[in-house]
């Protein structure tokens, strides 16, 4: 077995037993890296020599008995829109191709305190805009299932290379879906913490109400271990809880006996594919089994989540995006007479047609005459979906939805309708929209081999209930036997 | 309702966006289809609802208003454009 196919937790017992060491385990991926990534194309940029200098670095320290991090040694791979000091952030766009970022985001402090190594920075949607990763400004991203689909995304980058075994985890960023929907297309765990839950210092901003750092990774142990490593207070972002960071790990119980789970009836209905459907059914029978009670509920006004959402995204983006202007950091026009010609020539050069169209939107909902209609009212149905949630969380202690309701699709196939794109985070805006943590869990393969994921959704700060939940499930089944094919790309 | 050519072009000056006619074209007809998905909103009751500005329980957060120097202005000054004697460098704004 190479050591690029292990979990985190399983290289971690290597190094601490001293079988193997990190300079090992970081050529072990690099070595993937240049064995798939021609084809899976996850990877933006690769920091191979700093990587491999601070493996021996570690290695060194391990060998002098000096006190390391239980992690130390263990690399990662960070979504393009994170800022490692001195690396490049672009946010897949053009953009920002050579920003160099002068100070690292606070999730990249907590890391390098803990000794863990940046492999490189993954491809993404451009500024997390899109759900396929095919609105990347560099190149589209494929799916190891199948070379000629789609990873999801946002953080599709992130998600195809773990599933790929080219990082043996990651992170990516979930503003309505963008971690659970590409984890599930690609057959990973992906967790979207509580809003506030995880610093968004240095994280480049698309829509700050919703914007949430989460760990992205081969099981849920290795979630549990990331989130814990990444969670916590910070000064630096006024949204950030004011809960310290524990060790999520503690959760990892393998009982949900009196467990209470809910299956709101609207995400199994229209729109969702049978297989997927019969998937999350087969979930909930397991669930049961294990000694949780299952019980259909109702959460009827989930149905305008995504309007809602699409209206304050984009006008929390329109504003975001306002700083690109060509003058302090980021793309500038060649042509230009003035000030203006900068601001305006840099933008309509600089960004893509995805992040255009949120943009238009954006700042049409927020402009006088529709500010009310749109914007206002998007903000109170916003409330009624987030006390709907409250209520079902009275009486349960989880949600049971699907994360995605295909399977991955293929490459091209929405990417010219943005609305049916729109309609692919149909089962995660929702909880992004009312700021709780949900989890993206693979359960099985469909008929054409494709994972299909299904998503557990808890209160506000319930991480340790759903780590739970989800790992019980994971230690009694066995998807991990499967492995990706990377069939198909001769297109 | 339908957003018309002339309405796409005052929201992309608004945004500081110039657009091709086809662009203007394409974003109409995304925008009509994108904001007829979002009237669905309208048939929610929202009389006594209160307006959310995100999630958090917590609203205001102070802080002493204290300045914190970043040292590296060479590393800032790095990713501009154009800069000059430690400042960043635009045309010339008053004749």
């Amino acid at each position: 077995m190479e050591l690029y196919e292990f979990t985190v937790h399983e290289l971690a017992e290597k190094l601490e037993k001293k079988e193997i060491t990190s300079e090992e385990i970081t050529k072990s991926y690099f070595k993937r890296i240049k064995e798939r990534d021609e084809k899976i194309k996850a990877y933006v940029s690769t920091l191979e020599e700093d990587a491999i200098k601070k493996a021996k670095e570690i290695d060194k320290a391990r060998k002098e008995g000096k006190k390391l991090g239980k992690y130390a040694g263990i690399p990662i791979g960070i979504k393009d829109n994170m800022c490692i000091d001195g690396t490049k952030t672009t946010c897949s766009s053009k953009m920002l191709e050579n920003f160099v970022a002068p100070y690292n985001a606070t999730v990249i402090e907590k890391l390098n305190k803990e000794d863990i190594i940046y492999l490189g920075k993954l491809n993404m949607d451009e500024f997390a805009m899109g759900g396929s990763t095919e609105y990347s400004a560099f190149f589209k991203t494929s799916n190891p299932w199948d070379l000629d689909r789609v990873p999801g995304g946002s953080s599709g980058g992130s998600a195809a290379a773990v599933a790929s075994d080219m990082a043996p985890w990651a992170l990516g960023s979930d503003t309505g879906g963008s971690i659970r929907q590409p984890s599930s297309l690609c057959g990973v765990v992906g967790l979207k913490p509580t809003y506030g839950l995880v610093s968004r210092y240095g994280l480049v901003a698309f829509a700050s109400s919703l914007d949430q750092i989460g760990p992205i990774t081969k099981d849920v142990e290795d979630s549990a271990i990331l989130l814990s490593l990444i969670s916590g207070h910070d000064e630096k972002d006024t949204t950030s809880a004011d809960i310290d960071a524990k060790d999520y790990t503690k959760a990892l119980i393998n009982d949900v006996k009196g467990m209470k789970i809910g299956i709101p009836k609207e995400y199994l209905g229209e729109g969702i594919n049978k297989e997927v459907k019969e998937a999350i059914l087969e979930v909930a029978k397991k669930y049961e089994e294990m000694g949780a009670t299952i019980e259909e509920c109702s959460l009827d006004v989930g149905k305008y989540a995504t309007a809602v959402y699409y209206i304050i995204a984009c006008a929390e983006a329109s504003s975001n995006l306002g700083r690109f202007d060509g003058i302090r950091y980021g793309y500038r026009t060649k042509n230009f007479k003035n000030l203006n010609d900068i601001y305006r020539n840099s933008r309509s050069e600089g960004f893509g047609p995805e992040v255009k169209r949120r943009i238009i939107l954006g700042t049409y909902v927020l402009s006088s005459g529709y500010y009310d209609a749109y914007y206002k009212k998007a903000q109170k149905v916003r409330t009624i979906i987030k006390e709907a949630y409250d209520e079902l969380f009275d009486k349960y202690d989880l949600l049971l939805t699907p994360t995605s309701p295909t399977t991955a699709f293929k490459k091209g196939e929405k990417s010219n309708n943005p609305l049916e794109m729109y309609l692919a985070d149909i089962c995660t805006v929702p909880v992004n929209i009312a700021g709780l943590p949900g989890i993206s869990v693979p359960c099985k393969l469909d008929s054409q081999g494709l994972p299909i994921g299904f998503q557990l959704i808890a209160k506000p700060f319930a991480e340790e209930t759903l780590l739970r939940a989800a790992y019980t499930y994971e230690q009694n089944t066995n998807f991990r036997e499967n492995k990706p094919t990377f069939k198909g790309g001769n297109n | 309702m339908t957003i018309s050519k002339e309405e796409i072009m005052h929201i992309a000056n608004l945004a500081d966006l110039n657009l091709t006619d086809k662009e203007i074209e394409g974003y109409a007809k995304d925008m009509n289809e994108i904001l007829e998905f979002a009237n669905t909103i309208n048939s929610v009751d929202t009389t006594e609802a209160k307006e959310t500005i995100g999630t958090n329980s917590k609203y205001n957060v102070f802080r002493k208003d204290e300045v914190k120097n970043f040292e590296n202005r060479e590393k800032l000054l790095q990713n501009a454009p154009s800069s000059e004697d430690g400042m960043f460098h635009i045309p010339k704004v008053i004749n």
